[in-house]
């Protein structure tokens, strides 16, 4: 690139208490390119976006814009000075109409009236831009999270925008609407807008970016042209330490003849979200479920343990039909669910480590006996040692615990109920490698120990390298269930993106 | 599933229509439901009654109900921001005694009606700094207001106090009739102006589009850079301003302040407004729509009278409305949260 | 010492002593209890006994909040069950029998319990928002019990039905007993089973618990029941007291006595965490300060100011903002002490 940086951090520090989140970091966003920011978490990435944005204020160091001085007091300030942002949450109202949305706070008007005429063809306009069409007057909310993205992105450009940063946009997409969304990107790219890109899909990274800055506990590691950088010493560089630890389990090999199916679907089916399962989980063995966003992976996971009510299908546990009217029927035959909503559906934040890990247990045995409290504190204790939950404090609030250590706890309450099979959706989604990789071998450890094992997952890689045989789903079907050692990512890539509609 | 819909694929088909019209309009599905409700009850009564919609009884729903029509404005803007405000009819009382009693005093008409007004103003103010800058409940923060509101009444007077002043009076007591046996009065007249300003503001001005913002998702609207401390502060105080407008309009109907006024008016308000389609939870809901919800109020409470029963059936039959309409609200709510 | 500065009730106690030991001061004679023919008398015991219904009404609201919820209609609730038993009890032949007065009762109770049983309907299986579904019961249920009532207040003349109200018990007034007994009992099922932290898991993520095979749906039920039961009884010692059934009058407010008094004890709002010792202070912190009002010779229309002024003043000690303002100052007052140095803590 010969043209200057558009935008420049020099020596950010960004200090709480004692504790630097930014410590001494240069960057720099060139315009008309893609740059990504990596890291773990815990790294910084999101200080430094805020920093960037305006959400929070520098302790020491410079922030430049088009080579002047700049410092934001808010966010709608360096909004006002190009700097624009989209977050995973998305921060739009659902309830008012798209148009509004776009131009919500500087909607134009007439006679100090707001014109909802002139505003509904400035939304048309803009989004024509984006080769978005849909109808400005809609309420936003009947848009699926997709759309309202790209609403997000339009209302970020829809002013005279100099950087906008993306920060983890594909988490809730699918791979034809990412397409979609990188053309859009490229397209701003031609139009000289320098995009921060922060994504922990390796892949999507290299496909859409540039330049690659890579973060370490608050420290620079370094700023690499991504098509220089090998995916290798990118990871080297998030983790700082041997990529030899992250050596992948050997897939298992359990004989056929012996398998027993503990738990099992036939037909299953609830209406449009999941048609005609048939699925087998065998004791001692990890089942991966592999599938794009919407494939109906966890409406799988859902009616097989009884979540979700079937419109037609049954259930048999160890050859005997079962009807799992929720979880406290699944709970009483064995076989339990982690959601991929750690926070909504998982930690309950306010209670102790402790308590999260005993609940489950608790609840099953019936709120007239109580677990004795030393005998609650000898559980609690034992699984934070198993699964190496940090810190050691059982009586702290679980929801100070990053995200791995609350998977671990999740886990530890499931395991609590000695089960028989265990459905685990995205257990590892959004964690730091180090934890993953400690879940994944645990997951392996206890199907050799006779549990049957569902382990879902957006990551092709990791359902490989995790299962023994692999569940392919596409929308709401399963296509096949094949033995992962005769698949590989670009095998199963293929099978998972199959379309099923040519005229899509 | 493609997330850009082309133009090519656009056919203007009745079933395309229809969705187009529910995807721009679903918010105003409660309201449209309330106004199926109103022309019900009206047509039930004239059926029932024969003699129900006539031109002086369609002209008393509104005079009667003006202090509630006032009232339900303000508190559709407070949860229109997912809050709410249930000090309003103690403030009712505090500001119709109070007015009372200044006028009993002697002191002018135009300078009383204001101050009593604004005495509705700085309670309303009072609690929007207690939900904006001390983050406290709206429930809790009202209810302080409530508390402040029914105790100052007393402090006011113990007793009721007759009004004789014919200024006040004469807003109730004046008649401009037309039409064949019709008729509104200076309250009823304010009563609409303040629905008819409540809408347009709501509608068409920055200040109103961030109430809905702001019920919609606070944290959003305020990343959108719009003032939503501001305006969560103000929408308390509206609801302050119409309790203190709605005490004059009362003071003036029955003609003397009463300290008693107004106990379990706000619950009143409430079920007129969220019958009206405002959801509890915020962003969604017209003043028209508690407009209706108002008169729904209104005419099932003159039903009551017609039929010469007990005026706490009144209560009964909106409670059990109101509730009915929750259920139905629940279960469109319920079958819109099932898609992932 | 920090341990016991953070102790949750630590704020609520001292408000209490704070308030008891100014009463004192005004007036001596507020702690001063005399025996007469084995019954307790003065001023203490009066407040006992008057803020038994509170307290009741309040020990219910405490289970309800804790599950996240709300119960709006406990005053209606106090009135409803005290129309049914004084419409039975008056309607009756021997107003002053004890088995007249047994059935009464019993009825009462069971239309309190019905009447929570409803809202645990709405609530729990309906998935109806507390406040509203509650709010039904609030205007509703007053006007039945003006129906009831047939819209005017009936009196009774029934020693019996009047012990609960003003009778003794081991020297203590049988309401401040049959309060404290509830209390007793409450906590003992809440701590001693597990239903305590089941219901604060309830309150904190009840999606999450019921993942975790918690018996949510069941939890919030039994909350609305066990406050509308609880009211019930409430109702009948305020009938009692006045010997009539004041369809208007009874419990009126009550509901935000009741909840003012579970945010004093620290029970938050949002659910969860609940301490019924919180409320117990926090009633008694009422308690107290009505009687103080009362003695400073308000009259009792006029004291809800001072309650506005309670409210306000409690929000304001615990708004966090309230905090930030003081930490601030003590920070800067600290930093200016001690040189900069990073202390290697652990990011949250």
């Amino acid at each position: 690139m010969d043209l200057p940086p558009l935008l420049t951090l020099t020596g950010a520090s960004v200090h709480f208490g004692g504790v630097a989140a930014l410590d001494g970091v240069d960057f720099r966003l060139f315009p008309g390119e893609v740059h990504s920011l990596m890291g773990e978490n815990g790294a910084g990435k999101s200080t430094l976006i805020k920093a960037i944005t305006g959400a929070l204020d520098l302790t020491e160091g410079v922030l430049r814009l088009d080579g002047t001085t700049v410092r934001f007091a808010s966010p709608h300030d360096a909004q006002r000075a190009g700097v624009s942002s989209v977050y995973q949450e998305i921060d739009l109202l659902p309830n008012i109409s798209v148009a509004e949305n776009i131009s919500l706070g500087r909607e134009p008007r007439r006679f100090g009236l707001i014109d909802w005429p002139a505003m509904r063809r400035h939304a048309q306009q803009v989004m024509h831009g984006l080769g978005l069409d849909i109808d400005p007057a809609s309420l936003l909310g009947s848009h699926s999270l997709a759309v309202q993205q790209l609403v997000a992105i339009a209302r970020a450009i829809s002013t005279e925008v100099k950087v906008l940063v993306l920060d983890e946009p594909t988490s809730s997409l699918d791979s034809e609407e990412c397409a979609e969304l990188f053309r859009v990107i490229r397209d701003l790219q031609q139009r000289g807008v320098a995009i921060l890109f922060v994504s922990h899909f390796l892949d999507q990274v290299y496909e859409i970016s540039d330049r690659v800055t890579v973060l370490r506990d608050g420290k620079l590691v370094g700023e690499y042209l991504t098509r220089e950088l090998l995916r290798i010493d990118l990871v080297h560089a998030m983790l700082g330490r041997s990529v030899a630890a992250l050596r992948t389990r050997p897939t298992l090999h359990v004989a056929e003849d012996e398998q027993r199916p503990y738990l099992s679907m036939r037909g299953g089916t609830v209406t449009s979200r999941l048609e005609s399962a048939d699925v087998d989980l065998m004791e001692g063995e990890v089942l991966g479920v592999a599938g794009l966003l919407g494939s109906g992976r966890t409406e799988l996971a859902r009616a097989l343990t009884g979540l979700d009510k079937l419109d037609s299908g049954i259930i048999n546990v160890r050859g005997r039909r079962h009807t799992l009217g929720g979880p406290r029927d699944a709970i009483a035959v064995g076989v339990v669910y982690s959601s991929e909503n750690r926070r909504t559906e998982g930690i309950i934040s306010e209670l102790s480590v402790q308590e999260n890990i005993t609940l489950a247990l608790q609840a099953d045995q019936g709120f007239l006996h109580r677990l004795r409290p030393a005998r609650q504190r000898e559980l609690a204790v034992s699984w934070v040692d198993a699964l190496d939950i940090r810190p050691a404090d059982v009586d702290r609030p679980a929801g100070l615990l990053s995200g791995g250590n609350q998977q671990k706890v999740l886990l530890a309450r499931l395991l609590a109920l000695s089960p028989r099979a265990l459905v685990l959706d995205e257990p590892t989604r959004g964690i730091d490698v180090g934890a993953k990789v400690h879940v994944q071998n645990l997951v392996g450890e206890l199907a050799d120990n006779g549990l049957s094992v569902m382990f879902i997952s957006a990551e092709l890689e990791e359902v490989l390298r995790v299962a023994n045989r692999v569940v392919i789903m596409l929308g709401g079907r399963i296509v096949d269930t094949i033995a992962s050692e005769d698949l590989d990512v670009d095998s199963l890539t293929a099978l998972v993106a199959q379309p099923d509609d040519p005229d899509e | 599933m493609t997330t850009v819909v082309t133009a090519d694929n656009r056919r203007t088909s009745s079933a395309q229509q229809v969705r187009t019209f529910v995807s721009r309009h679903a918010s105003v599905m409660p309201t449209l439901a309330a106004v199926a409700v109103f022309v019900l009850l009206l047509v039930g009564a004239q059926a029932y009654f024969g003699n129900f919609l006539t031109p002086r009884n369609m002209s008393a729903l509104l005079l009667d109900n003006a202090y509630l029509l006032i009232l339900a404005v303000g508190m559709t803007f407070v949860i229109l921001t997912a809050g709410i405000d249930l000090s309003v009819g103690s403030v009712m009382a505090l500001t119709g005694i109070l007015c009372a009693k200044l006028l009993a005093d002697g002191l002018p008409a135009a300078v009383v009606v204001p101050a009593t007004i604004l005495v509705g103003s700085l309670i309303g103010a009072l609690i929007g700094l207690l939900v904006q800058y001390f983050d406290v409940q709206p429930f809790i923060a009202s209810l302080a207001g409530l508390f402040l509101a029914r105790g100052l009444a007393f402090v006011v007077s113990l007793d009721s106090i007759r009004v004789e002043a014919t200024s006040v009076l004469s807003l109730q007591t004046t008649r401009f009739r037309f039409g064949t046996g019709w008729y509104i009065t200076p309250t009823g007249i304010m009563a609409l102006l303040v629905v008819a300003i409540g809408a347009l503001v709501l509608l068409y001005t920055r200040f109103g589009r961030t109430v809905y913002a702001v019920g919609g998702s606070e944290q959003s609207a305020r990343l959108m850079g719009l003032n939503a401390a501001r305006t969560k502060i103000l929408v308390y105080v509206i609801s302050g301003t119409c309790a203190g407008l709605a005490g004059l309009v009362l003071t003036a109907y029955s003609g003397a302040g009463y300290p008693r006024n107004g106990i379990g008016t706000e619950l009143d308000v409430i079920a007129a407004v969220v019958i009206g389609g405002t959801l509890l939870s915020g962003g969604t809901g017209y003043v028209l729509g508690s407009m209706i919800g108002v008169f729904v109020y209104g005419t099932i409470k003159t039903v009551i009278s017609f039929l010469g029963a007990e005026q706490s059936w009144t209560r009964i039959i909106v409670g059990l409305l109101l509730l009915l309409f929750i259920v139905i609200q629940r279960f469109i709510v319920f079958r819109s949260e099932r898609p992932r | 010492m920090t341990r016991m500065m953070r102790h949750r009730l630590l704020w609520p106690s001292v408000c209490l002593v704070a308030l008891i030991v100014l009463n004192t001061i005004a007036r001596p004679q507020f702690i001063s209890i005399t025996l007469r023919d084995g019954e307790l008398y003065g001023p203490l015991i009066d407040s006992l006994r008057q803020g038994a219904p509170l307290m009741l009404v309040a020990l219910g609201m405490t289970v309800v909040i804790a599950t996240r919820g709300i119960d709006l209609s406990v005053g209606a609730v106090m009135a409803v069950s005290g129309a049914v038993t004084l419409t039975i009890i008056s309607g009756s032949g021997q107003p002053g029998s004890l088995g007249t007065v047994a059935f009464a009762i019993t009825a009462g109770l069971v239309v309190a319990f019905g009447l929570g049983i409803w809202n645990g309907f709405l609530v729990a299986v309906l998935r109806i928002q507390p406040i509203i579904a509650t709010l039904v019961l609030m205007l509703a249920g007053r006007g039945v019990a003006l129906l009831i009532t047939g819209g005017f207040i009936a009196t009774v003349v029934s020693p019996p039905f009047k012990y609960l109200a003003s009778g003794y018990l081991l020297g203590l007034p049988v309401a401040f007993i049959i309060a404290a007994a509830a209390v007793v009992l409450v906590a003992v099922v809440e701590r001693r089973t597990a239903l305590g932290v089941l219901t604060e898991a309830v309150g904190i993520n009840p999606e999450a618990s019921r993942l975790a095979g918690v018996r949510a749906r069941g939890i919030t039920f039994s909350a609305y029941v066990l406050s509308a039961t609880l009211a019930g009884v409430a109702g009948l010692i305020y009938s009692s007291n006045i010997m009539a059934a004041d369809a208007n009058a009874a419990g009126y407010l009550i509901e935000l006595y009741a909840i003012l008094a579970v945010v004093l004890g620290g029970t938050s709002l949002m659910g969860g965490k609940f301490s019924i010792a919180g409320t117990v202070i926090g009633v008694l912190i009422i308690q107290t300060l009505n009687s103080t009002i009362l003695f400073l010779g308000v009259p009792s229309a006029e004291s809800p100011v001072f309650f506005a002024a309670v409210v306000i003043l409690v929000v304001l000690i615990q708004a966090p903002r309230l905090h930030q303002l003081v930490r601030g100052q003590l920070d800067r007052q600290r930093s200016r002490t001690r040189d900069r140095r990073g202390d290697p803590e652990v990011v949250a």
